[in-house]
């Protein structure tokens, strides 16, 4: 704790207000409005809205598109979760390694991370066109065998490569800094107690880096749900069948395409209640990483 | 190092090989694809290398998708969001570490919570409340009978309105509020010396004062940091823009114009998919915050950690 | 002109009692040193003066001036941190006058007065340096400089020294004594070094638990210790300290280890009163076994070139001797001490207070 202060004054509040304005305008708000849209439901022909209880609720739970979603925001999260911070460990444990190069290896790493969501969607749906990509040679030998636009298990593949492409960068810088944070006379007694390199990374820093397993897990998973759109909207458009519909984009259909504000809401609650567990799940982590070190 | 071992440094630089291999891949492609006509695209055999096309390619694109204006706004609203956010992250955290009032972990709660709301959460809402950022205050207004009562003595029907849709503001607005900045912020003022607050004090100086001239000098490292994280996140906004913006022509931002670039039945009309024009843009719409990582390396990579998102 | 005067001043932190009903006068012009263990409040004090926090009860005057609703910058007070506090991005010229930017001195007036203190203090090569690049004893003289540019009435130090090897330490004690001098404002320059305590101070306060203990001369205090506190915390070696009890005459204490020890009437000691006894190290005598007032057996000592201290036990208590004689004694030996009787100090056993010749404790009262 602090001792030095300054005395409260206007000042202070002035230097608040804007803050607490914008998340109040912008982020409850709107969050309240969210909650009222999903317990009422908009009178056909005006007169405001009704009252409704958990209805909304329950034909959102009870809509098998509503399930077809959920499903595969879950299978799309997993794996792009594993994909990416499998490859983002390995890659950050050899290039911890720091032999020459180090710095070139870094930056080839690190930059997917500042491309845009809908950049990636549109490079990764070229990449897995049937007509024009790498993938035209399959379908030479093999003619019509491959077709996101035709078979759901395909375009799940490619969102969830392409998600996990543009995961791998943040993976890696973290597991890079964890990594570089072990200090380098534990390298060193390790070496004194005759531990080779690859017995180091087992032995010594794999453990060393659980708690920035876990932080990175929960904040994956928690990415996947949220910034998947961009990814999606470029790539599948949701599609074939709807089998590529995660939950933001579903909430984005129903509200903007479908205006069932309602529905929309009820699923924004949902998503909201599953962010917040996954946030805070996150935050004990944090702590524990804390205490690690 | 502290051992020899060729064995190994080989192997490292394999997989390292291998690894950049796999990430360099598809926007490797998407470049050699923005290298060649459209004939050579879409025939077989697959290019690998790149052709001659490149600088056809990239005016053709930057001129069908009128990417000059789009480019000034992205800029324009990125160092808006940027701007914004740091002031905002800094100001907030200075009001939160250097003055003792009650209410103050509030505060601090409340502007924590907003991690657990994120935009594409919200979105439906968030989308109502900017096409009039005053309804709030309205609804609050209508509720507790002030509008009533102004309506009685004055005559007057309070209708405020503020419409966001379309503009600048309402691109901005909504992305400047920054609970990790703010954090960020807090966790750097917190290793401020108590001493040195009160040298200041002692100095005469007072609060802005001291936020000016001693905080802000110091706080460099840290809006760098910040700069370049949120200038990436402003840079690749797509969601908000694709929403609040429906005037393209005069609004549009270069990220939401990909949306207009995929290559199916609408855009081609059954013609064959211009995909050596698509991936043009998408290079010319990455290239930017793709150099402002590589060139503040050390900066983003700092605040990415720093920030814990 | 300044004198400080504090009034019944307390200061609590919720419900924890940092000070409680201290009451000091320091004149104009003088230099008190502030001296206690860590935790004894004596920073708080500091600060309370300053004004960077606010007293819970009681007043404070400074000049002529209640200045307890006074922002810092109001109260004529400069000071010197015990970090420094010296604003990192900044260079030695632009913290030293950082205070007179704040206050609106213009540019080239400000800039004459940044070199001419500069040059008091021996910072004159260094105005374009920042803060990193200096050495300790540097930095320090900045936040000298920093402090002696405002020409204020009152300088306040909060441990300035301690971050610095003693070598350097001693230096700046005589720059700190000099300016001081040359400047002619009231000083007050908290310490937890009782070295700094007894070669700066025209008076030393010294505070115990947010309580004042003694008020007095270096001198006074060495001599006179009001209270066993003061008596182990000033000196070096620490006083001896020999727990006993006065016999039916009130004449005698008897010792731990029986043997008992005259002690003049003068002292205001009851008969059976429990007591203990002061010696300083450096009044004492080791002389051969039967002679002076006490017998002890000799331990062990350690040399420090110019003097010895012999390490001695009566019973398990243990008793330093501080002699320049190089006597060869062989662990074991019993030995008599001898000391003139105005060495001896008799304190008051459960409380501590001085029994000394009536007075100390008045005379502490009569100062406040």
């Amino acid at each position: 704790m602090r001792r030095a202060y300054f005395k409260f004054s206007w000042i202070a509040a002035a230097l608040l207000a804007p803050q607490l304005l914008i998340i109040f305008v912008f982020f409850y708000w709107p969050s309240m409005q969210a909650l009222y849209w999903a317990f009422t439901l908009e009178q056909p022909w005006g007169g405001g809205n009704t009252w409704v209880g958990f209805d909304n609720f329950t034909k959102v739970l009870s809509d098998p598109y509503y399930w077809g979603s959920v499903r595969v925001s879950v299978i799309y999260a997993l794996a792009t979760t594993v994909l990416a911070m499998t490859m983002a460990l390995t890659l950050a444990i050899f290039v911890d390694r720091q032999l020459a190069g180090y710095r070139v290896w870094r930056v080839g790493i690190i930059w997917p991370y500042a491309v845009a969501a809908p950049a990636v969607g549109l490079a990764f749906q070229f990449v897995f066109n049937p007509g024009a990509g790498i993938f035209s040679y399959i379908n030479t030998i093999a003619p019509g065998w491959w077709d996101l636009s035709k078979y759901p298990w395909q375009a799940v593949t490619a969102i969830v490569i392409a998600g996990a492409w543009k995961q791998v960068a943040y993976s890696f810088i973290f597991f890079l800094a964890a990594l570089q944070s072990i200090p380098r006379s534990l390298t060193e007694a390790a070496a004194m107690d005759g531990a080779r390199p690859l017995r180091r990374m087992v032995d010594l820093q794999l453990p060393l880096l659980t708690p920035t397993f876990f932080f990175l897990l929960v904040i994956n998973i928690t990415d996947s749900f949220t910034d998947s759109f961009g990814i999606v909207d470029t790539l599948t458009g949701g599609g074939p069948f709807r089998a590529t519909d995660l939950m933001v984009y579903k909430i984005y259909t129903d509200g903007f395409r479908g205006f069932d504000y309602s529905g929309a809401a009820a699923q924004s609650i949902i998503l909201m209640l599953l962010v917040m567990a996954l946030t805070f799940v996150q935050f004990r982590y944090v702590e524990r990483r804390v205490h690690y070190t | 190092m502290i051992e020899r071992t060729p064995i190994l440094n080989i192997a490292t630089h394999v997989i390292l090989a291998f690894g950049l291999i796999v990430i360099l891949v598809p926007i490797w492609l998407a470049f050699v694809a923005a290298t060649h006509t459209l004939q050579a695209v879409n025939s077989a055999p697959v290019e690998f290398w790149p052709g001659d096309q490149l600088w056809v390619n990239l005016q053709q694109a930057w001129a069908q998708s009128d990417f000059g204006p789009k480019f000034v706004n992205t800029l324009i609203v990125s160092i808006g969001v940027v701007v914004g956010k740091i002031t905002l992250a800094c100001i907030t955290a200075f009001a939160l570490v250097f003055f003792n009032f009650r209410g103050r972990m509030l505060i601090f709660w409340m502007i924590f919570i907003t991690l657990m709301l994120p935009l594409e959460v919200r979105i439906v809402p968030t989308y109502a409340v900017a096409a009039n950022a005053l309804t709030p205050f309205q609804t609050i207004m209508d509720w507790t009978g002030i509008n009533w009562l102004i309506a009685t003595l004055s005559g007057v029907e309070v209708k405020l309105e503020w419409n966001l849709l379309n503009s600048y503001t309402g691109l901005i607005l909504p992305l400047v509020a920054t609970a990790t900045g703010t954090f960020l912020y807090r966790q750097f003022f917190l290793t401020i010396p108590d001493e040195l607050v009160e040298a200041a004090r002692m100095d005469g100086a007072g609060p802005l004062r001291f936020l000016w001239d001693v905080l802000i000098p110091l706080s460099k490292t840290n809006i760098a940091a910040l700069a370049t994280i949120m200038f990436v996140y402003a840079w690749n906004q797509y969601l908000w823009p694709l929403l609040v913006i429906t005037d393209r022509a005069n609004y549009g931002m270069v990220v939401v114009q990909l949306s207009d670039l995929v290559p199916d039945q609408l855009t081609t009309g059954g013609g064959t998919p211009t995909w050596h024009l698509a991936m043009a843009a998408t290079l010319v719409v990455m290239l930017p915050p793709i150099a402002i990582v590589i060139l503040m390396q050390r900066w983003f990579v700092r605040g990415l950690i720093n920030t814990d998102k | 002109m300044a004198e400080i005067i504090i009034r019944n001043v307390a200061k609590t932190y919720g419900k924890t009692t940092i000070m409680d009903g201290v009451n000091l006068t320091i004149r104009n012009g003088e230099f008190v040193v502030i001296l206690g263990p860590s935790g004894c409040g004596k920073s708080t004090l500091l600060r309370l003066i300053a004004g960077l926090e606010d007293i819970t009860d009681g007043e404070i005057e400074i000049g002529g001036q209640i200045v307890n609703q006074l922002e810092p910058r109001e109260r004529g007070c400069a000071m010197v941190f015990q970090n420094y506090a010296l604003y990192p991005h900044m260079t030695v010229a632009e913290n030293i006058g950082y205070a007179l930017k704040v206050a609106g001195v213009a540019k080239a007036e400000r800039l004459a007065r940044i070199e001419a203190t500069a040059k008091a203090v021996g910072l004159a090569d260094f105005l374009d340096r920042k803060p990193g690049q200096l050495s300790g004893g540097q930095r320090q003289r900045v936040a000298m400089a920093r402090a002696i540019i405002r020409e204020p009435k009152v300088f306040l130090f909060d441990e300035p020294l301690s971050n610095l090897d003693a070598k350097l330490r001693v230096q700046m004690r005589h720059e700190i004594r000099r300016i001081h001098n040359a400047v002619g404002a009231t000083s007050v320059f908290v310490t937890h070094d009782q070295h700094e305590g007894m070669t700066l101070a025209d008076r030393l306060v010294i505070m115990n638990k947010g309580t004042i203990e003694q008020i007095g001369t270096p001198e006074d205090i060495y001599e006179h210790p009001a209270s066993l506190y003061v008596a182990g915390f000033v000196g070096s070696p620490a006083m001896n300290i020999l727990p006993g009890s006065l016999d039916a005459t009130g004449l005698s204490v008897l010792l731990a280890d029986g043997q008992g020890l005259d002690i003049p009437s003068s002292f205001k000691a009851r008969a059976g009163q429990l007591v203990q006894i002061g010696l300083r190290p450096e009044k004492l005598s080791i002389l051969p076994k039967g002679h002076g007032q006490l017998s002890a057996t000799f331990q062990f000592f350690e040399e420090l070139g110019s003097a010895r201290i012999y390490h001695l036990l009566i019973e398990d208590i243990p008793l330093g001797v501080v002699s320049e004689h190089k006597l060869s004694l062989t662990e074991g030996e019993t030995v008599g001490i001898g000391f003139p009787t105005s060495a001896l100090h008799v304190f008051d056993g459960p409380s501590g207070r001085s029994l000394d010749r009536p007075g100390v404790a008045e005379r502490v009262a009569e100062l406040v």
